[in-house]
């Protein structure tokens, strides 16, 4: 411990003389500059992965039309609009397409640069969105992004405990993100596999018709796995060794102890996909047969490998985001958080009990019945730790003094879009229910309230934190009106879904007007379609508005939110080895109104009077 | 409301919907319980300089409580799900209506075992994408698959299984109303997965005696095995065809798998065409 924490000083020490562009921009070995670098290459990709939804949404819509804007895409891919191609093209369709209101709307759009979307193509789409999204952008954002920036400055240290370590990990990423994107421009294409790739269609390449493209997935996951791994090591090694003197574990903000719980997840979860990710890289190339059953393989050990690793990855990415709008509700609520043990112990309930539920996702995979059961049980008891969560968030609200910021908003988001979330999963976490519901838009629904409801919990931490990062405030008006507006649209996008698997809508079909017992739902799809490009447009404003306070933003003193954790009492942005002084922690995080001061917020490290001191915790 | 989910022509159907009720009315009472006190919260507590937030840091009494409340509702839901998953897949009742459905990129094989009530003999019937099943009657049915995992999906009898190479998957279904219903693939199966499905035709009695007799004349099966050997040409081609060749390939690799002499891949290939020949 001392060791590091020697090495770190010396690092920040040594390190106070001018370092040249490319060590303080580029190669950096700070973890404020490796955090920003995850944070725009993860907006980036948010952009990449976004634009993938709309060409899906068009698709499912308007089945089969030129979709706008398209044209400059290859052939394989995209067809070329034909003259007569209009909404309702399918043979005797139109009746149940032409009456809605974005039939005209499809019509005149489509014809602008339109063209058609190739069966084989919208499934590189939809895999890759999902993708993108899981690993380049909730991951990276979450994760990389801002628990590099909050671990040293939440727990009072200087830096991460391997700050070279640290830079590699953000550059392991690049070369794995540029491979993803690349493997669009490959012949045959990107992974078409879904992002779940099940074998046998992922494991032979003439099942699926992608080559080159499925391997580049494969090595890019693999590679982002090391870079992943390297910052778990890191992660959890500061936590333990680095927290700042009086920073004990129970005054760890509940965000930090998301972070480390996540990161022992990472670490833990990670060898377990890296070892299903080369066994399907084998199969692939060299012709082994692990999912192969003509060679003795089988195709659903691959399942279990992944979901045993994927499981575990749906609370690597969404626990993040329960520790940032824990930290987030107290603070505008100028409030202790409610049950503070509570919120860390559930935390560990989950991490924990995401290793044994994994068979959820098999229900009717061929997996026996009697599993199913077992799994089923361990599925409903993963259900108690959320609860806890949602009612404890609910206790922190009451009696609150609840200043509506534009975090504050975004986190609100997050707890409502979590509680559907939570509350759909328990239909299909009934065996008998989910038989019918498995494999369609109820999961489809129930996944992006949880998971693209994490997008929620982004916007508030970057909302919150920005001012920290950049030295500059957002601006607060156009804040709440990109809140409004992602709020409404995004709940028009994702709850209809929930309409749609109860009518038996499949997932991973490009057109629904195939079957007939889908064409008195059509009409949801082009209403979620027209809500998602409305979410889509809505981000516009987020853009602008981070855009231009990073340039032009109000200039952010050290606490704006008079809020209670360490980095508050660092500059913003703060500087090389982030504290001027080691600061000492006297109290848990979460000191808001205490009748010890006069002001509703007591810092960590405000040292008082002997009296109060011992009144405190 | 009660019209989500599609028609119901099943026996356990009535329980699984029973259970999706029941479940969207516990999580509808959890939902508008938490929405209203978070918006009773919001507004009731938004900021007012006048006063201070109450300072406390939790009540273990109501961490019990809303550990132990959801914790018993969970596992009721657990144990009413239970009961209902093991009559729909542990309890398979007796039946002499079999077929084996087989999925390939992108169609289902059916095959019909014929009068002699065996599969792989020269009576057999091989179709894609038609099912035909009597009204009332369970069915068992074989699922495989040629290529990649693929997922039988009939909506309207809350019956889905995925369909694994190498590995053939016994369930059972019974349609009580007759019909027609759309069977697709419920599992991404490749570029053709979209449009992939096949038509459940499921016939009253008098429909499906005629469309028995139509495929199996009653004169020629009344002479048994003399007599199945007598098929005709198109079966032959389908039903023969498919076993020296196709059958095969799914039938050895589990017995492979099981560690048994790799001899035994030809022994199913031998025995169909044996009997063919009997």
């Amino acid at each position: 411990m001392s060791e590091a924490g020697a090495t770190a000083a010396h690092d920040a020490h040594a390190e106070h003389h001018e370092l040249g562009f490319i060590r303080t921009y580029i190669f950096s070995t700070d973890h404020k500059m490796i955090g920003r670098q995850f944070l725009f290459a993860s907006i980036l990709m948010l952009v990449v992965g976004g634009l993938l939804a709309m060409m899906m949404r068009w698709e499912l819509a308007w089945p089969e039309t030129a979709v706008p804007f398209t044209s400059w895409i290859s052939e394989p891919f995209m067809y070329p609009a034909d003259e007569d191609s209009t909404v309702g093209a399918v043979e005797g369709l139109s009746e149940y397409v032409d009456p809605y209101p974005g039939a005209n709307f499809a019509k005149s759009l489509g014809s602008v640069g339109g063209a058609h979307m190739d069966p084989a193509f919208y499934n590189s789409v939809f895999t890759m969105h999902a993708t993108i999204m899981i690993f380049f952008v909730v991951m990276p954002f979450m994760v990389g992004g801002f628990g590099n920036f909050l671990i040293p400055l939440m727990i009072g240290a200087g830096d991460m405990a391997f700050p070279v370590l640290n830079m590699l990990s953000f550059w392991t990423a690049v070369p794995a993100t540029i491979m993803i994107v690349y493997s669009f421009f490959v012949e045959g294409g990107a992974a078409a596999g879904g992002w779940t790739m099940y074998a046998t269609l992922s494991a032979d390449p003439t099942l699926s018709g992608v080559d080159t493209g499925a391997d580049l997935w494969v090595i890019s996951l693999l590679i982002l796995g090391v870079s992943s791994l390297m910052g778990a090591i890191n992660y959890i090694t500061t936590v333990v060794n680095m927290r700042a003197p009086g920073m004990t574990w129970f005054r760890m903000p509940l965000v930090i102890w998301s972070l480390f719980v996540t990161a022992i997840l990472l670490l833990l979860a990670l060898p377990v996909l890296t070892a299903a990710l080369g066994m399907l890289l084998f199969d692939r190339t060299m012709g082994t047969s692990f999912f192969m059953p003509g060679g003795g393989g089988e195709p659903i050990l691959w399942q279990h490998l992944f979901w045993f690793f994927g499981h575990p990855e749906v609370y690597i990415l969404v626990l993040p985001a329960m520790g940032v709008t824990s930290d987030i509700l107290s603070t505008f609520s100028r409030k202790p958080i409610f049950g503070y043990k509570a919120m860390a112990f559930s935390m560990i309930a989950l991490a924990f009990l995401s290793w044994i539920v994994w068979g959820h996702h098999m229900f009717v995979s061929g997996m026996n019945p009697v599993l199913g059961t077992a799994f089923m049980l361990t599925t409903m008891v993963i259900a108690v730790p959320s609860a806890i969560k949602t009612f404890n968030w609910l206790g922190t609200l009451w009696g609150g003094n609840i200043r509506f910021t534009s975090p504050m908003l975004f986190a609100l988001g997050f707890v409502s879009n979590f509680v559907i979330g939570g509350l759909s999963g328990i239909y299909m976490a009934s065996t008998p229910v989910d038989i019918f519901i498995h494999d369609t838009y109820f999961i489809v629904a129930h996944f992006h309230y949880v998971v693209a409801g994490i997008i929620f919990g982004m916007f508030a931490a970057l909302y919150y934190w920005f001012p920290k990062i950049f030295g500059r405030m957002m601006n607060e008006t156009l804040g709440k009106v990109h809140f409004a507006l992602t709020y409404i649209f995004f709940n028009c996008a994702f709850f209809p879904m929930h309409f749609l698997g109860v009518a038996g809508h499949m997932r991973r079909i490009y057109n629904p007007l195939q079957y007939e017992f889908l064409y008195d739902v059509q009409w949801w799809n082009v209403f979620i379609t027209m809500s998602a490009f409305c979410l889509g447009l809505s981000q516009l404003i987020f853009f602008a508005n981070f855009i231009w306070s990073l340039i032009a933003g109000k200039k952010a003193d050290k606490n704006p939110w008079e809020a209670n954790t360490l980095e508050w009492t660092a500059p913003s942005p703060p500087g090389h080895g982030n504290f001027e002084t080691t600061p000492t922690v006297y109290r848990g995080p979460y000191e808001y109104s205490s009748p010890l001061v006069k002001e509703d917020w007591l810092p960590q490290d405000r040292k008082l009077g002997p009296e109060a001191a011992t009144a405190s915790q | 409301m009660m019209q989500w989910l599609p028609e119901d022509v099943s026996p356990y159907g009535g329980s699984i919907d029973a259970l999706f009720y029941f479940i969207y009315y516990i999580t509808a009472a959890a939902f508008i319980l938490v929405t209203a006190l978070m918006i009773i919260f919001l507004y009731q507590y938004r900021r007012n300089d006048s006063r201070r937030a109450v300072y406390t840091h939790g009540h273990s009494g109501l961490e019990l409580v809303w550990t132990i409340v959801p914790a018993l509702v969970f596992i009721g839901l657990g144990l009413a799900s239970k009961s209902i998953w093991e009559e729909v897949k542990l309890n398979v009742p007796e039946t002499d209506i079999e077929i084996r459905v087989t999925g390939k990129q992108f169609n289902w094989e059916v095959l019909y075992p014929g009068p002699d009530g065996e599969f792989e003999t020269a009576d057999d019937y091989q179709v894609d994408n038609d099912i035909h099943v009597p009204v009332g009657k369970p069915v068992r049915v074989f699922l495989g698959s040629k290529d990649v995992i693929h997922s039988l999906f009939m909506p309207n009898l809350r019956f889905k299984q995925d369909m694994l190479p190498g590995r053939q998957i016994e369930a059972w279904f019974q349609a009580d109303k007759a019909g027609t219903y759309e069977a697709p693939c419920a599992e991404l199966c490749g570029f053709g997965h979209s449009g992939m499905k096949g038509t459940l035709y499921v016939d009253t009695p008098e429909d499906y005696a005629a469309w028995y007799d139509k495929r199996w004349p009653p004169a020629e099966t009344n002479g048994s095995d003399a007599s199945a050997a007598e098929t005709s040409e198109e079966v032959l081609a389908s039903g023969a065809v498919m076993d020296a060749e196709t059958m095969p390939e799914a039938e050895a690799e589990p017995a492979a798998t099981e560690e048994e002499a790799a001899s035994t891949e030809d022994i199913p290939a031998d025995s169909a065409a044996q009997e063919a020949t009997e």
